[in-house]
């Protein structure tokens, strides 16, 4: 590789079967202006250490495998410069805060997986019509009430960075409640009353307390802080419809 | 747990295996079915597709025109009956990933808006936004989710498949996390692994597109059809081979070279940018080599020019596109010409199936870009390949349910005997190795680069009879390469180099299939046989794998009513 400028990876490292505990472990590796971190991960991976352990696939920001945290900070690693993550000739890199590691930088995904299959993310009808009756209609405004929420990768940096959900791991978190209103919001959807039941109780959308963290970190600008901030609204409203109108049909 | 049953298996979360699972759940609600994936579903490569999924729904459109674009785009190699079939279907996937929740962009009037796109001769191409891969598998694997009877194995790796009395009845498995071998027995087996774009160097592929389950159907004694046919995409990004979608042309985009001239003037005047994606390959490097291409850090390139779409048609349908742009190269589209070069991207070549996804193995199949139907003959048209997973996805996972419906379990002892195989073969034999002579990393980077030089864009007799040889050696030396990781849990040391240990057989394919088709067709160009020759190669390919080098046999194309005719634009 012909790189002038060399960087010190300090990457914390956990190999389960090891003597070692975790501990951080120095790599020098060269790069060029327009290498990310994830690159430099690869470096070290084919050249230095094979037993450096972290995923990835698509390199190109949208598969959502590859945060980790980056000089402590939740990124994706293919989409972090290194010339930008090392001000002091140091990349530090750990995995995401709030997930266990599993090996180095792979930490269990599974409690995501959890929290993200209670919103029940997917469209609920009483009844679906027949395909040969063609799409439902939807206008480029009605798209456009959910389109940011959709973009979610599931990547985690929001968990990673919400204080809510590191010190409460039960917290459905930011990215499925974003992806609650993205459901609710479809207008293909007439799931919003379980949803809202659901997230208005124990660890659902009252646990946020607004810091807004999840918005900052998303590569996605899906703004969690704000969907939350709309399930609020709507589960108020539902709540008081109930209580003035209990007879009223539920939507 | 080191034997798990399910009715069905699915190997693969992509769109291709997603799309079946659901099918065979929906087909019968009391079929357990295990959908095996080495990553979790959702990172599956399907997620990077951009551009569009292709279907007539429109009255200016009709099934015809669909097929014979694609016949015509195929080089006249597809089969005609397994397009026909393939048209006829698109439309009801498009509604169907509507009632599931996909976001398609919509037309003023709620209903899906197509696009243009090279080789289609009318606007065909439904999408969401230029994220339309991403939208569609995060709308399957969601929906799957609501189904009880799917039950998901994420970051299993499939190591081989299980065969009892000529019919495969399971895979072992490689639980990555646990670090342990399993048998996984069912009665019917759906591969769904996607392409093998990482046997070449520089492509739009993720690094998990290894050709798995092309190598494991290989090895369990099906063929490979038309594995010459290599798609190379016209707009990568210099460097990283980051795929710009062909959207941007479908929307109006120039490709210029360092004259600010529109070079497909030369080459394909009646189509320009919108021409098949082989020819454009082939005329950008022409380009380069007659010294009109710009000169950059990461070699030569053409410009792929949107500035006059202006910014309003790039923000509302090419959002990703301008975030590519301005994040990996730093420049904004609105303002600077992309830079691009032609890049591997697809396979037209794969598993060899019937429409059904059925193989010449009772109970196997495969669907996606892993498998070859035939639609795609020697050149894929942009936005079919999306399009293809859903179709053939549903009717695999119906084909697949009915035969694993119908079938009684397996009589046992070939599960026990073949998990004994892999633990020897893995455990022993590559974990515990001592002493590796040979580097992971540098036996595949020669392999790339092989790959790329020899059996790319341009191909002749002698460079391919060289990369046959070489990859032979390449073979060899792999018996050196060892696992540097010994810790058991979560090791991808050791998953890479069974990755690689299936991408060399699947290179010997693809080299070996090149060196014995001497005619140029669609994506397969040989400069010493530059003519199409149907006199003797309007056939597939199929390669058989060997203890040597592939046998190669092949198999007649289905002509239904569109005889051959020169492929002009």
């Amino acid at each position: 590789m012909a790189a002038e400028k060399q960087v010190v990876f300090r990457v914390r490292r956990y190999q389960p079967q090891g003597t070692k505990g975790p501990h951080y472990q120095d790599y020098r590796v060269p790069y060029l202006d327009d290498m990310v971190v994830l690159d430099g991960l690869n470096y070290i991976k084919d050249n230095l250490d094979p037993t450096l352990t972290f995923r990835w696939s698509c390199r190109m920001g949208i598969c959502g495998s590859c945060g980790m945290d980056v000089n402590g900070k939740p990124r994706l690693t293919c989409g972090t410069f290194i010339k930008d993550a090392s001000p002091r000739g140091i990349v530090q890199v750990d995995p995401l805060t709030g997930f266990n590691s599993i090996k180095d930088l792979v930490t269990d995904f599974d409690p995501f997986m959890e929290h993200f299959l209670s919103v029940k993310p997917w469209i609920i009808r009483k009844k679906d019509a027949p395909l040969a009756e063609g799409e439902y209609l939807q206008y480029p405004e009605e798209l456009e009430a959910y389109r940011q929420q959709s973009l979610c990768i599931n990547c985690t940096l929001c968990y990673a960075a919400c204080p809510v959900f590191q010190g409460n791991s039960h917290f459905v978190g930011p990215a499925s409640l974003a992806m609650a209103l993205r459901y609710i919001r479809d207008t293909r959807d007439e799931g919003a009353d379980e949803r809202l039941e659901r997230l208005s109780t124990r660890n659902g959308i009252w646990e946020c307390t607004f810091v807004g963290e999840c918005s900052v970190v998303c590569p996605k600008e899906v703004d969690p802080a704000g969907a939350i901030q709309s399930l609020k609204v709507l589960a108020t409203m539902r709540h008081m419809r109930k209580l003035l109108m209990p007879k009223s049909a539920s939507r | 747990m080191d034997r798990l049953t399910y009715d069905l298996v699915v190997v693969g979360g992509g769109a291709a295996g997603l799309r079946a699972a659901i099918a065979a759940a929906e087909a019968d609600p009391h079929l357990t079915i295990g959908l095996v994936s080495k990553v979790y579903p959702m990172r599956s490569h399907t997620v990077s597709a951009e551009g569009g999924t292709a279907a007539v729904m429109r009255e200016y459109d009709n099934l015809d025109l669909h097929a014979y674009d694609t016949i015509k785009g195929s080089d006249f190699l597809a089969d005609q009956d397994a397009v026909e079939f393939f048209v006829a279907h698109c439309a009801e996937e498009i509604v169907q990933l509507d009632h599931w929740g996909c976001p398609w962009s919509r037309d003023e009037d709620g209903r899906v808006m197509q696009r243009a796109f090279g080789g289609m001769s009318v606007k065909r191409t439904v999408f969401a936004a230029d994220k339309v891969g991403f939208h569609i598998l995060h709308t399957l694997f969601q929906t799957s989710m609501k189904y009880p009877r799917i039950h998901r194995l994420d970051e299993w790796f499939v190591t081989d498949i299980i065969l009892e009395n000529g019919a495969a009845v399971g895979v072992i498995a490689l639980d990555i996390r646990r670090g342990e071998l399993a048998r996984i027995a069912s009665k019917a087996v759906v591969l769904a692994t996607g392409g093998c774009g990482r046997v070449y160097e520089f492509t739009t592929n993720g690094f998990i597109k290894t050709g798995d389950g092309m190598a494991l159907a290989y090895r369990a004694g099906v063929p490979l059809k038309d594995m010459e046919m290599v798609q190379f995409h016209p707009t990568c990004l210099p460097g990283t081979g980051i795929l710009i979608t062909e959207a941007a042309r479908g929307e109006g985009g120039y490709l210029i070279n360092k004259d600010g001239e529109r070079f497909m003037q030369r080459y394909l005047p009646g189509k320009m940018e919108l021409g098949p994606r082989d020819i454009l390959s082939r005329s950008e490097l022409i380009e380069i080599r007659e010294g009109r291409g710009f000169t950059g850090p990461h070699g030569d390139y053409v410009g792929l020019d949107l500035r006059h779409l202006g910014e309003k048609a790039i923000h509302e349908r090419l959002p990703m596109v301008r975030e590519l742009a301005e994040k990996y190269v730093g420049l904004d589209p609105i303002n600077e010409p992309i830079p691009v070069r032609p890049g591997q991207h697809y396979i037209m070549g794969g598993v060899s199936t019937n429409i059904h996804g059925e193989t010449n193995v009772p109970g196997l199949y495969a669907v996606g870009e892993s498998a070859c139907v035939s639609i795609n003959g020697a050149n894929r048209l942009g936005s079919n390949s999306l399009s293809e997973c859903l179709v053939f996805g549903k009717s695999t996972g119906l084909a697949a349910a009915a035969y694993a419906k119908k079938k009684d379990w397996a009589k046992g002892g070939a599960d026990k005997e073949a998990l004994l195989r892999e633990e020897t073969r893995i455990f022993d034999g590559l974990l515990k190795k001592e002493g590796a002579s040979e580097s992971l990393g540098g036996l595949r980077r020669e392999m790339q680069q092989l790959m790329e030089r020899d059996v790319g864009i341009f191909r002749d007799e002698k460079g391919l009879s060289d990369a046959c040889a070489k990859l032979a050696g390449l073979r060899q030396r792999f018996a050196d390469v060892g696992v540097a990781d010994k810790d058991r849990v979560f090791n991808t040391d050791l998953t890479a180099v069974l990755e690689l240990d299936f991408m060399l057989d699947v290179s010997q394919a693809i080299a070996w299939s090149a060196l014995n088709r001497r005619e140029s067709r669609g994506a397969h160009s040989r400069t010493d046989h530059t003519n199409r020759d149907d006199a003797n190669y309007l056939k597939h390919s199929l390669a058989y794998r060997t203890d040597g080098a592939p046998r190669i046999d092949y198999l007649p194309v289905t002509i239904t009513k569109w005889q051959p005719a020169e492929r002009k634009y």
